[in-house]
C-alpha cells in the first residue's frame, strides 16, 4: 500500500471544510514550522529532495536557495494547471483547499515571502470558491494574516483568478497576467523569477501539488519523504490517467515504484483498456512529450526513468491510446491545441503551428500527399532543429519545441497509418 | 453614472486595496463586470481603466488575449465542449456535433432565446470524466448523447440554477478576510528575520571553524 501524503484526506466528507481539516491534523505543521528556523525548514526540503511537480520537475529546495534576499519578494502557486489531460491540481484545490493554504504558509515563512499569491485558473469556477471559502476559514482561525499563531510571523495570501490562457501556467506568462497583463512569457535571461519577478520582485513560484506536499514533509521529515521513491524521483507523485482506460482518474503512487503497466492495468488503478484492445501507443507528462509505444509499459513512473527514454514525466499525467483510436487524429488534435495556444509572440510557434495543424488536418480527412510527411518535418525542423529531445528552443519560452512532439511521435510511430489516410484518402478509423 | 453597482463598487474598492500594484487587479475586476452584466461592455472596460489609473487600451488589449473575456453578448449559459485529446479519444468532437445538433446552433453560435452559447473548449482538466463539458464553468462528465440532451434539459427548466449561476458569475465566494497587514509591519519583519539569520549562520560558522 502505498503512503497517501497529498490524497490522504481527499476522500473524507467536506474535505474541503477548515473543521474536517482540523481533525485530521490540519495546521499542526504550520505550528511546527513557525516554531522552527526558516532556513531549517529549508533544509527539510532539501532533504526531502522533492523535485517540482508542474512539469520541468526543479528541485524545489534549489529553486528557494536561489531566491534573491530582498525584503519585499514574493512567492506565487501556479494553479493553471492547463497543459492537456493534466487533472491532478483540479483534485487538490477542490477537494483539500486547506493543505494547499497550509503548504503555501509554510513555504511563504521558509523562504521569508513579504506576500504570497495562489493564482487558479479561471475553468475552475468550484475550485475558485473552495479556495477562496478556504482563505477565508484560514483568516478567521488566525492561520493567516497578522502575527500568525502568535508566532510574529504576519503574512497575507490572495487568490487570483485566471481567465482562460494555456501559456499562463508558463512562470513568467504567469507572473505577467498575475501583473494584469497579457500571459506573454518573458524574455530570458533573467532565467528564474527568483532574480526578477513579479513587480520586478524576487519571487519563488511553486506548483499546487509541490505546495500540498510540504505539510507533511515537515510532520514527518525530509528524510522520511526521501526514502519514499528511488533515485532522484522522491516521494509520491499524483498521477492522471486519462483515454482509453477502463477506470480514468487520479492516483498517487511512490514515484519510480510503478511502472506504467502498474498504472494502467492493475484492478485498483487503472483496470486495463476496454475489452479485446490493446496498446497502441501512451503520451506520459502531458501532451508536449514525446510519445511511448508498449514497449516502454515496464518502464517505472520516475523522473529519471522516463527522461532516458527520450520522453519526460512532465505533469504526471499519462494518456493511453488503444489500437482503435487513430493516432494521425490524436496528433493533429494535439496540434490544434498548441496553434490555438500559442500566444503570438514568437515567428516559428505562431505560424509553425498552425502550418503543421493545416497539413495534419489535410491528412486526417483525407486530402493529404505522401510528400506531407517530409514537409511536416521540415516545418517541426524550423521550430525545434535537429528534432532532438529534450528539444532545441528557437523561441522565449517552451511552448514552441514542445509542438512537434506529438507529430514527429506518430509518424516515427505510425508512419504506415499516414499513408494509409492518404491512400485510402480518409481515416480508416470509426470515430 | 457608474458602470458597477454599488454593491459590486465596494467589491471592487476591496480588490483594488490587495495588490502591491492596482494593475493586479485588471482581471478580477473583469470578471466582476461579467459577473454583473454576463459580458464585457465597452462602458465596463472603460470604468475598469479608470479604477486602475490606465488607459481603456490597455484593459482592452489585455482582456482580448484572454479566453474567457466576452466582448460580446453571450447567452445564460455557455456550454464548453472539450475536445483535446482526451475527450476526442473518448468522443468529445462527436459530443461537440451532437450538441450543436441539439442546440441548433453552430459552434460559437448563441441560440435565438439566448439561453445557450456554445463553444469548443481545449482541456478543462476533467479527463477522467470525458468527454466532458463545462457550463458556465461548472464540470460536467462524462457526457453521452442522452445526458447531454437531460443537461440542457434541466438548464432549460432551471433545474439546475443553485449549481450553474448565470454566465458572469464565477466564484460566489469573495474575500472576507481583514485588509492586509500594513506593509511596514511586514518589511519590518523581513529584515528583523534575515538579519536573525544572518546571525544565526555567522555564529554557526564560528562556531565550525572553531571545532575544525
Amino acid at each position: 500500500m502505498t503512503t497517501k501524503i497529498v490524497t490522504a484526506r481527499t476522500n473524507l466528507p467536506d474535505s474541503y471544510r477548515l473543521s474536517t481539516y482540523l481533525e485530521n491534523g490540519g495546521y499542526q505543521a504550520l505550528r511546527k514550522a513557525l516554531s522552527m528556523n526558516p532556513e531549517d525548514i529549508q533544509a527539510e526540503v532539501v532533504a526531502s529532495g522533492i523535485l517540482g511537480r508542474g512539469g520541468a520537475g526543479f528541485e524545489t529546495g534549489r529553486k528557494w536557495s536561489m531566491l534573491k534576499q530582498d525584503p519585499v519578494r514574493y512567492l506565487v502557486v501556479n494553479g493553471d494547471e492547463s497543459e492537456p489531460s493534466t487533472f491532478k491540481d483540479h483534485l487538490l484545490v477542490e477537494a483539500d483547499p486547506h493543505q494547499l493554504i497550509e503548504g503555501t504558509l509554510i513555504s511563504a515563512y521558509a523562504i521569508g515571502a513579504s506576500m504570497a499569491f495562489i493564482y487558479l485558473r479561471g475553468e475552475f469556477a468550484l475550485g475558485l470558491e473552495r479556495v477562496q471559502s478556504a482563505i477565508n476559514e484560514a483568516y478567521a482561525y488566525g492561520a493567516i494574516g497578522r502575527d500568525i499563531f502568535g508566532s510574529g510571523f504576519s503574512i497575507d495570501l490572495v487568490l487570483q483568478p485566471g481567465a482562460g490562457a494555456y501559456i499562463c501556467g508558463e512562470e513568467t506568462a504567469l507572473i505577467e497576467s498575475l501583473e494584469g497583463k497579457r500571459g506573454y512569457p518573458r524574455i530570458k535571461p533573467p532565467y528564474f523569477p527568483a532574480v526578477i519577478g513579479l513587480y520586478g520582485k524576487p519571487t519563488i513560484v511553486n506548483n499546487v501539488e509541490t505546495m500540498s506536499n510540504i505539510p507533511w514533509i515537515i510532520t514527518n521529515g525530509g528524510k522520511a519523504f526521501a526514502s519514499l521513491g528511488s533515485g532522484r524521483s522522491t516521494g509520491t507523485r499524483l498521477f492522471a490517467l486519462s483515454g482509453d482506460v477502463a477506470k480514468p482518474g487520479n492516483y498517487e503512487l511512490e514515484m519510480a515504484a510503478s511502472s506504467f503497466r502498474d498504472l494502467i492495468f492493475s484492478p485498483e488503478l487503472g483496470a486495463g483498456l476496454f475489452p479485446g484492445r490493446s496498446v497502441k501507443a501512451i503520451i506520459p507528462g502531458g501532451v508536449s512529450a514525446p510519445w511511448f509505444g508498449p514497449e516502454h509499459l515496464d518502464l517505472p513512473l520516475g523522473q529519471d526513468e522516463v527522461a532516458k527514454a527520450g520522453s519526460m514525466l512532465g505533469s504526471g499525467s499519462v494518456i493511453v491510446i488503444d489500437d482503435h483510436s487513430c493516432a494521425v487524429r490524436a496528433a493533429w488534435r494535439i496540434t490544434k491545441f498548441f496553434h490555438r495556444e500559442s500566444c503570438g509572440q514568437c515567428t516559428p510557434c505562431r505560424e509553425g503551428s498552425g502550418w503543421i495543424e493545416k497539413i495534419m488536418h489535410r491528412i486526417e480527412i483525407g486530402a493529404g500527399t505522401e510528400s506531407d510527411l517530409d514537409l511536416l518535418l521540415d516545418v517541426c525542423d524550423n521550430i525545434a532543429p535537429g528534432l532532438s529531445w529534450p528539444p532545441q528552443q528557437t523561441t522565449i519560452c517552451v511552448l514552441g519545441p514542445s509542438i512537434p512532439s506529438s507529430v514527429v511521435s506518430a509518424i516515427k510511430m505510425f508512419r504506415d497509418e499516414f499513408l494509409i489516410h492518404i491512400k485510402e484518402e480518409g481515416c480508416p478509423f470509426v470515430h | 453614472m457608474s458602470f458597477f453597482t454599488s454593491e459590486n463598487l465596494e467589491r471592487a474598492q476591496v480588490l483594488l486595496g490587495l495588490y502591491p500594484e492596482k494593475r493586479s487587479a485588471l482581471m478580477p475586476l473583469c470578471h466582476l463586470a461579467q459577473a454583473q452584466q454576463g459580458y464585457l461592455t465597452k462602458e465596463a472596460m472603460e470604468e475598469i481603466a479608470k479604477l486602475l489609473e490606465i488607459e481603456p487600451a490597455e484593459v482592452f488589449g489585455t482582456v482580448s488575449f484572454y479566453d474567457m473575456f466576452h466582448t460580446e453578448e453571450v447567452g445564460k449559459y455557455l456550454v464548453s465542449v472539450c475536445t483535446n485529446v482526451a475527450c476526442l479519444l473518448r468522443g468529445g468532437l462527436e459530443l461537440l456535433e451532437h450538441a450543436s445538433d441539439k442546440l441548433e446552433v453552430p459552434v460559437g453560435g448563441t441560440t435565438e432565446d439566448g439561453l445557450f452559447t456554445l463553444e469548443e473548449v481545449e482541456c478543462v482538466a476533467h479527463c477522467d470524466k470525458a468527454p466532458c463539458a463545462q457550463v458556465n464553468y461548472r464540470f460536467f462528465g462524462p457526457l453521452g448523447n442522452d445526458s447531454f440532451d437531460q443537461l440542457v434539459e434541466d438548464l432549460r427548466n432551471d433545474q439546475l440554477t443553485d449549481s450553474v449561476p448565470p454566465h458572469g458569475t464565477l466564484s460566489r465566494v469573495f474575500r472576507e478576510a481583514p485588509s492586509l497587514v500594513e506593509n511596514e509591519v511586514i518589511i519590518a519583519e523581513r529584515v528583523a528575520m534575515d538579519q536573525a539569520r544572518q546571525e544565526r549562520q555567522a555564529a554557526k560558522d564560528s562556531n565550525g571553524g572553531d571545532s575544525k
